[in-house]
């Protein structure tokens, strides 16, 4: 494990673990995550139109722009923002969730 | 004894009977339920509108389609995670299973049932499969540029062994003619931004890309292929920003219908309609949501929608007659997919949430009835056999 992502995950889980969701929340978040992202991402995160989502292909990516990713979208590609239906936090509780290999 | 004996000559004559004699039955109303999550298929009656038989063990099938042999008896199911699998539906049972891929997305089979045909997107291509045995003939990568690869969407049959294709990455139309099917040859259009999927027409005549990266569908004539792809309803957007896309569209022969095609408007709460001989823009219709499947009954009386998250619990009804929504109801929890009767009497729809189908009349809109199943997504009927497209 590289220094930068154990940094990474430090920061990560001071900022999720201030607003972790609760139980009922995180269930939603989970299947969001594996029906709707996985319409692209694939429902078991290996990818499709969309990349994979798998901790082997989270590794080296920054995890600020990760969240932003999902919060904001990404222009010129198909990826949408999802802040509607989420808050930063939980963007991030899921960039979190996605690193350590996401539940079932 | 001798009474005990008489008894087990009887039973085991009648059991030998019924084995030479094995019950006959046609296909024609026999289909399959994809159920996502667990890697099972539903085997269903579409006369009894009841399940005759489940099969497991076929991989991941997020996403996975069907298409069925000439005689409706096989189906090949591509799944995510590149499984191709061939089914018997009439002994239930899976007949063979190879994994073609690292990642795949759809397949198609030819014109004369002898040739399946998977598109991947890795790694990007299409492959070729004897679909007796599942032994591959042949690929194309769909090398782009080189060293540069492309998601294939949109793969389609047409005249002649001929598949036709899109490259999301690559932005081309691409026609791939297996006649020869160990030495398949292709030829190239360019179409536009990031094609999303594709369709051909009914007849097998047009295919078309829609794109997600403009506003507009590329057209390709097959008949005559050397004109190249052209763009259709360009603009349809008018510069205004396209909503945020939760989920794209699935693009069809199906959404041909009295001599208009009905596709969904990327980003927008629309579906565009399409002169289908002058290929202009003939009219929108607003729906309640970002439509995924637009779907003509069989007899093209009707369009059913169903659309993209958050919206995914709602379906809208189009009467083409009247150019407008008659019907607006909400089946279920997550509809993912829908699947006409062979005559378009009733609709089966998945509702993925609610883990089942439900079976509606498509006269009354009425509930007729429904089917458990876990996650289920696509629906296929064996009337898909004799489609060109499909």
């Amino acid at each position: 494990m590289s220094s930068r992502l154990v940094f990474a995950l430090l920061c990560l889980s001071t900022a999720a673990f201030a607003a972790e969701p609760d139980a009922v929340r995180q269930k939603e978040l989970v299947h969001l995550v594996r029906q709707d992202c996985g319409s692209c991402h694939g429902m078991t995160l290996q990818g499709g139109l969309g990349p994979a989502l798998l901790p082997a292909n989270m590794r080296d990516k920054p995890v600020e722009a990760m969240v932003a990713t999902i919060y904001y979208g990404r222009p010129g590609t198909p990826m949408p923002p999802w802040k509607q239906f989420m808050s930063e936090a939980e963007a991030g509780w899921i960039v979190n969730q996605l690193m350590s290999g996401f539940p079932q | 004894m001798k009474t005990l004996r008489l008894i087990f000559c009887c039973c085991l004559a009648l059991l030998l009977n019924a084995c030479a004699t094995p019950q006959l039955r046609g296909t024609g109303d026999l289909g399959l339920i994809i159920e996502r999550a667990n890697g099972h298929v539903t085997l269903v009656n579409t006369s009894s509108r009841q399940p005759y038989g489940r099969i497991s063990g076929l991989g991941d099938l997020s996403h996975a389609s069907v298409v069925y042999s000439r005689d409706g008896r096989y189906a090949f199911i591509f799944g995510r995670d590149g499984g191709l699998s061939k089914i018997d539906l009439l002994e239930a049972k899976i007949v063979k299973r190879v994994i073609q891929s690292g990642n795949a997305i759809g397949g198609s089979i030819s014109q004369d049932g002898r040739i399946v045909v998977a598109q991947n997107y890795t790694p990007g291509g299409i492959k070729a499969f004897d679909a007796e045995t599942l032994e591959l003939l042949s690929e194309v990568p769909a090398e782009y540029a080189p060293g540069q690869f492309s998601k294939v969407v949109g793969l389609a049959d047409t005249a002649g062994n001929k598949f036709v294709y899109a490259l999301f990455d690559g932005g081309e139309i691409w026609v791939t003619d297996f006649s020869n099917p160990r030495q398949p040859r292709t030829q190239r259009y360019p179409a536009g931004k990031q094609p999303y999927d594709g369709l051909v027409t009914p007849d097998g005549r047009y295919f078309l890309a829609g794109l997600f990266g403009e506003d507009g569908v590329a057209l390709l004539d097959l008949w005559q292929p050397e004109k190249g792809a052209r763009k259709i309803l360009e603009n349809y957007g008018r510069g205004q920003e396209k909503l945020p896309v939760f989920k794209m569209p699935h693009l069809r022969g199906w959404s041909v219908a009295q001599g208009k095609a009905y596709l969904p408007a990327i980003g927008r709460h629309e579906v565009l309609v399409v002169d289908v001989a002058s290929w202009k823009e003939v009219g929108r219709i607003a729906v309640r949501g970002q439509p995924v499947f637009v779907m003509a009954r069989p007899d093209g009386r009707q369009i059913w929608v169903n659309f993209a998250f958050p919206d995914n619990g709602k379906m809208d009804v189009i009467d083409t007659l009247a150019g407008k929504v008659v019907h607006a109801f909400e089946p279920g929890k997550g509809i993912l997919h829908m699947e006409f009767a062979p005559r378009g009497e009733n609709v089966w729809l998945s509702a993925r949430d609610d883990n089942k189908v439900v079976i509606h009349d498509t006269a009354t809109f009425g509930k007729v009835g429904e089917i458990s199943a876990e996650s289920p997504s696509g629906i296929f009927f064996t009337s898909r056999a004799a489609r060109i497209g499909f």
